[in-house]
């Protein structure tokens, strides 16, 4: 275990997707990991999935030791997630211990210490061959017994044992009022503590992660949100954002020659995100729809988001104006998912639109209307929030396009999301509702176009059954 | 002549105990200790006492959920019944295990 060169920390993965990236590679290996957290906030979860990923991924088999529930609970608990614990535990691949103490059974007479629970463990340990070992929640100890200060020096040599052992561990913990933990445990691992949060702002839910600590190692400091989805739990980390990512001179088309030929190279750059806004009716959606098309011609995946229409609304209204989504959406090139913007916390859709990227791996990605967001959000967390999207899309080089619901009357740039958006967006297209001698003009600008010339014109255009038509003079 | 310290006991039914330590600690070998001087005061034929060194046998830890040690567990009669320590209060220990004293 000991190694007589002098090595960096070593990692072991935690098989939850995103932490390894804030945590630079994992939890430390072979040392104990504390994770806090209020009830319900998913420290159990985290520990099972910890092991349960080690065994399939990392072929680590692990010991589960719970205080709490019993192996037959948490199978059932984590069985929607599709981890089958009792098929692990007949491979010997996983063990789970559940310690039961009543505290009524049990009279204290002298001095005692864990050695029970020691001998236990290590039995577990070695039967097995076990690298990863969770202890779920060990403060339940001191509901069973009155005598605390046997059980803090035991259990700080508990956490020395583990370490000797060379396994890592996960060891969870209650928060405390003003500590950490109930008991203080983070008093005795020191070397990596990770505190889980479950809050809820403006009626709306979101769980975050902070790392407190790291012994030896870099770690991403800010809170992350993390999800709890039927495949478990996931963190949204911060992708870089060192502007290193590669860009293509690929030019792709809008879905219509008109608009294309207001372009100098007659489309866009493969990775581009695109920004339309306008007022209410001005027909944002059907621009997106012809994106989307264009996208699913090319035979390309493609998923759009939509926070105002259900994907049959869509489907029925973009007809009316001859764009046929319906047999992509079959093949499966075009995939819609909808849903209330104030369904979940801003971060939540933004995992959610992570989670379905990686599933999905689009080459094109719609937003209508990213302005929707900005209602369950406030304006620092929505700016935060894009800048990260915008990331992910442009690291994956996959074409963006979001729409932005601005007001009648209003300056673009005191719109909040404009604001948010405009300095991000490769791209960016107005369109507007003018009225002149009762008639009603609708009109598309240009703003801009990075690398590449493009029309400084107001141009007008109207639709009609078979789509939109730009007027040939200005 | 047995020490005057030692209550004699009567056990209605047959008592069932078994001890769990750690080995040759010193905690062990207190426990073993005390809990033999007061099995002395039991009528012999009244009690079974099994010493079971954890060490040896570790898969029983998890099977009779030992989590202190030591332990002792007074399967019969019931209900039930853990006494964790050394055992070197006498009379909790009597206590605890609900044995009866003869005056």
């Amino acid at each position: 275990m000991s190694q007589d060169k002098i090595k960096g920390l070593q990692k072991s993965k935690s098989g939850i997707d995103g932490l390894d990236e804030i945590t630079g590679g994992g939890f430390p290996k072979g040392r104990p990991t504390l994770i806090c957290g209020s009830a319900g906030c998913g420290k159990t979860l985290m520990g099972i999935q910890f092991l349960v990923r080690g065994i399939i991924d990392y072929n680590e088999p692990g010991v589960f030791m719970s205080f709490e529930e019993s192996q037959k609970d948490l199978n059932q608990n984590v069985h929607s997630m599709g981890f089958d614990l009792n098929k692990m535990i007949s491979q010997k691949k996983l063990r789970i211990d559940h310690i039961v103490i009543e505290k009524s059974e049990i009279e204290e007479t002298g001095e005692y210490d864990l050695e029970g629970l020691f001998i236990r463990l290590n039995h577990a340990i070695d039967a097995i061959g076990a690298k990863r070992v969770v202890l779920d929640t060990i403060e339940s100890l001191f509901g069973g017994l009155d005598n605390a200060s046997i059980l803090r020096s035991e259990l700080r040599r508990l956490f020395q044992w583990l370490k000797a052992k060379g396994v890592t561990a996960i060891i969870t913990g209650e928060r405390g009022e003003s500590s950490l933990t109930r008991q203080g445990l983070e008093e005795y691992v020191s070397d990596c503590v990770i505190l889980l949060d479950f809050r809820v702002i403006d009626q709306i839910a979101t769980r975050r992660l902070r790392i407190v600590k790291y012994r030896g190692s870099t770690h991403g400091t800010n809170e992350y949100p993390f999800l709890i989805d039927e495949t478990g739990i996931s963190v949204l980390p911060i992708t870089s954002l060192k502007l290193e990512h590669k860009t293509s001179s690929e030019i792709l088309s809008y879905g219509f020659d008109d608009l294309d030929k207001l372009f100098d190279k007659g489309g866009f750059f493969r990775g581009t995100s695109v920004l339309i806004t306008g007022s209410a009716g001005t027909s944002k959606t059907t621009l997106s729809s012809y994106f989307a098309l264009s996208s699913c011609r090319r035979n390309e995946s493609t998923l759009y988001f939509s926070f105002e229409e259900s994907p049959d609304q869509l489907v029925r209204n973009m007809m009316s104006v001859g764009i046929n989504l319906k047999p992509f959406i079959k093949s499966k090139k075009l995939f819609i998912h909808s849903s209330r913007s104030s369904l979940q916390g801003l971060e939540m859709h933004l995992l959610v639109l992570h989670k379905l990227i990686k599933e999905l791996k689009p080459r094109t990605v719609i937003i209508d209307p990213i302005s929707s967001l900005v209602t369950v959000g406030n304006s620092s967390e929505v700016r935060a929030m894009l800048v990260r999207l915008m990331d992910i899309l442009k690291v994956n080089l996959i074409n963006a396009l979001f729409t932005s619901l601005t007001h009648e009357k209003g300056n673009d740039y005191s719109d909040l999301t404009v604001d948010a958006v405009s300095s991000l967006a490769d791209t960016w297209i107005r369109v507007s509702n003018d009225e002149m001698n009762n008639v009603r003009k609708r009109n598309l600008s240009i703003v801009k176009s990075r690398g590449m010339g493009h029309s400084n014109l107001v141009w007008e255009f109207t639709i009609d059954n078979k789509g939109i038509k730009i007027k040939k003079s200005a | 002549m047995k020490k005057k310290n030692i209550p004699v006991l009567i056990a209605d039914d047959k008592l069932v105990l078994q001890l769990y330590v750690s080995g040759m600690s010193p905690k062990s070998m207190e426990a073993i200790g005390n809990i033999k001087k007061i099995c002395s005061g039991l009528v012999e034929d009244s009690f079974k006492l099994e010493i079971i060194d954890l060490y040896k046998h570790p898969e029983l830890a998890s099977e009779q959920q030992i989590v202190f040690s030591p332990s002792l567990i007074k399967r019969l009669p019931l209900p039930k019944k853990t006494l964790v320590g050394t055992f070197s209060d006498t009379e909790k220990v009597i206590r605890g295990l609900g044995i009866p004293i003869k005056e």
